[in-house]
């Protein structure tokens, strides 16, 4: 046996990579494929799950509707796919931002001299590496009504002899967006400047000498060879944002609704785990869905300017 | 053309995003020194005369720490000690684990061919592309299943009976932080010239010596920084342990978001803070890592 393996280079492959394989075949995996079947599934009085074959988890989360008003035996409610559209539209707009945001400064970065580069890097990577709900807290003071930002403008009208009134910022809609915005703003910075730090400088000098201005070289030649780390900024936050629900929660009080929030009600309060997972499905085949097309069409561009 | 010119607008936007990224962090760190418990509005700084801290619309006997009054109450928090020795608990030993199985993926992956070869390599993306509340909510399914079904098979009762606490937190961290430490060790094994290996095997020396004297001290480098990174993923998760806790085995993040839904004085921005400095020397060390592995020793 020692003998064999010894000799055999793909035994001891094999054996080298079994710890890990096996590790996230059952922790990630087979929890997947759980889900899945306990997504078909029924609830039991006491919030345990009865395994059966029943798409009825699914046609709820679709609107499908048995609890209607007298004389219908079914109707459409909107509730779970109105949430369900939310959070695609929050993870939209939230990626466009972070776009928005983080270009300027990865384009800042990536021209800073190289012993600037790494200082200001840095003070990329301090954010980025501070837990998540801390900064999620950092909002909470900011937006309430007695925080720092109404304070701020009250000072500011104050200097102009405006009447001001404190704004309610905190739990509405634009409260989940900028906490969502700054949640995952490195994550788009880093890529991007990944992806502007390889260009080389020669490109801008052709550019130069073909007569191009700033304008017109950024656009054709600094834009399209950034766009791999756009894309893969792009992964990096679109699908979280999808997923995360403490956002919402802190910052949304009990107003704004997300999938996220959804499937961890369904897990811890409102014990139906089967509706929790046909959610958490639905969530999961979203993001991938997204992400494919997205990947397909942009990484089509990208072959397009290194052709 | 000079390549490190920048418009005024590209600096102008650059400054106003870290604006941005610091602002609710100074705020963050300012209010930790608030002499208001309530910490709605900041009421000025703790002072070593008027430590006299209005506590529930009455005034307490001067703090012996004055201006740091907020970290000394946090130090005599036993809740938050535990969850600190929780936390710690969990990411050393799952950053030992993850780090041991990751490089060892990483070596097959990288160096031999084998059966599953392709399915292990697709797995470790699994992390990247899914959710976090699917991992976490398919993971809890797992163990609330399993455990429900050994212990009602096995008649296990009171405190014999299985049930979620650090160890199945620390086993579902590695289960994210293995990937990370696989492809960061993938990668450099990438960049690894293979003929200081044959010239060790030429010289006489077998498969074990060289590794352990060629090839693990010039992956050392890439080892560490994946084991760092594993160390700051498991500190700073909260949507897997979220689902995979049980009583006891709260962590820093949970404790916090927990606080958050209750009452919060500004011992929470005190945590946070010293967190914060934690962040700071950790990325430090990590910045400092990088550059040794950039410029191998001579």
């Amino acid at each position: 046996m020692l003998q064999r393996l010894r000799e055999s280079k793909s035994m001891q492959g094999a054996l080298l990579a079994l710890p890990t394989t096996l590790w996230l075949l059952v922790l990630l995996i087979i929890p997947l494929f759980l889900t899945l079947v306990v997504s078909f599934g029924q609830r039991s009085p006491d919030g345990n799950v009865i395994y059966s074959f029943t798409l009825d988890n699914y046609t709820r989360l679709l609107g499908y509707n048995t609890d209607c008003p007298a004389g219908q035996s079914s109707c459409f409610d909107p509730l779970y796919v109105n949430i369900l559209w939310r959070s695609l539209s929050l993870a939209f707009n939230t990626t466009v931002i972070v776009i928005t945001l983080a270009y300027p400064l990865a384009y800042f970065i990536a021209r800073a001299t190289p012993k600037r580069r790494n200082l200001f890097l840095f003070m990329v990577l301090i954010p980025l590496w501070t837990n998540f709900v801390i900064r999620v807290y950092a909002w909470m003071m900011l937006l309430r009504k007695e925080g720092a930002i109404n304070i701020a403008l009250g000072w500011l009208a104050n200097l102009f002899n405006i009447p001001f009134a404190p704004l309610e910022m905190l739990y509405t809609p634009g409260a989940v967006l900028v906490g969502m915005v700054y949640e995952f703003l490195p994550f788009m910075i880093l890529p991007i400047y990944t992806s502007l730090e390889k260009i080389d400088n020669s490109l801008y000098e052709a550019a130069a000498d073909l007569g191009a201005n700033a304008f017109r070289t950024f656009l054709r030649v600094t834009l399209p060879l950034s766009m791999p780390g756009v894309v893969a900024g792009t992964i990096l936050v679109f699908i979280p944002v999808m997923g995360t629900f403490i956002v919402s929660d802190i910052l949304g009080g009990r107003q704004v609704i997300l999938v996220g929030n959804l499937i961890q009600r369904q897990f811890l309060d409102a014990r139906d785990p089967t509706f929790g997972s046909a959610a958490s499905l639905i969530l999961m085949v979203m993001t991938l869905i997204v992400t494919y097309f997205y990947t397909r069409k942009f990484g089509f561009g990208e072959e397009i300017v290194s052709a | 053309m000079n390549p490190h010119k920048r418009s005024p607008l590209v600096i102008a936007a650059a400054s106003l995003v870290y604006f941005f990224l610091y602002a609710p962090i100074v705020i963050l760190i300012l209010y930790s020194f608030n002499a208001s418990r309530a910490n709605v509005t900041f009421e000025g700084f703790i002072t070593e005369t008027s430590s006299r801290v209005v506590m529930d619309g009455s005034l307490v006997k001067a703090s012996p720490c004055g201006f740091f009054h907020w970290y000394c109450d946090l130090s005599r928090n036993d809740d938050v000690i535990e969850a600190a020795e929780n936390t710690l608990t969990i990411a050393f030993t799952a950053t030992i684990i993850a780090t041991t199985i990751g490089t060892m993926a990483a070596l097959a992956l990288q160096r031999y061919d084998f059966k599953f070869k392709p399915f292990s390599q697709l797995s470790l993306y699994i992390p990247i592309v899914i959710p976090e509340i699917v991992m976490g909510i398919g993971i809890l399914t797992l163990f609330s299943q399993t455990f429900g079904a050994l212990n009602s098979a096995l008649n296990l009762t009171g405190d014999s009976r299985l049930s979620l606490g650090i160890w199945t937190v620390t086993v579902s961290h590695i289960a994210f932080m293995v990937p990370f430490v696989t492809l960061v060790v993938q990668a450099r094994l990438q960049g690894f010239d293979k003929s200081y290996e044959e010239a060790a095997m030429d010289l006489g020396a077998n498969e074990w010596t060289t590794f352990w004297r060629v090839t693990f001290p010039m992956i050392l480098p890439g080892v560490l920084s994946g084991a760092l990174l594993a160390f700051t993923l498991s500190l700073d998760d909260f949507v897997i342990t979220f689902f995979t806790n049980g009583p006891g085995s709260t962590t820093l993040p949970i404790y916090v978001y927990g606080l958050l839904r209750r009452i919060i004085t500004p011992q929470v921005n005190a945590l946070s803070t010293v967190w914060i400095l934690i962040v700071f020397l950790a990325v430090l060390a990590l910045q400092w890592l990088q550059s040794r592995e950039q410029k191998p020793a001579q």
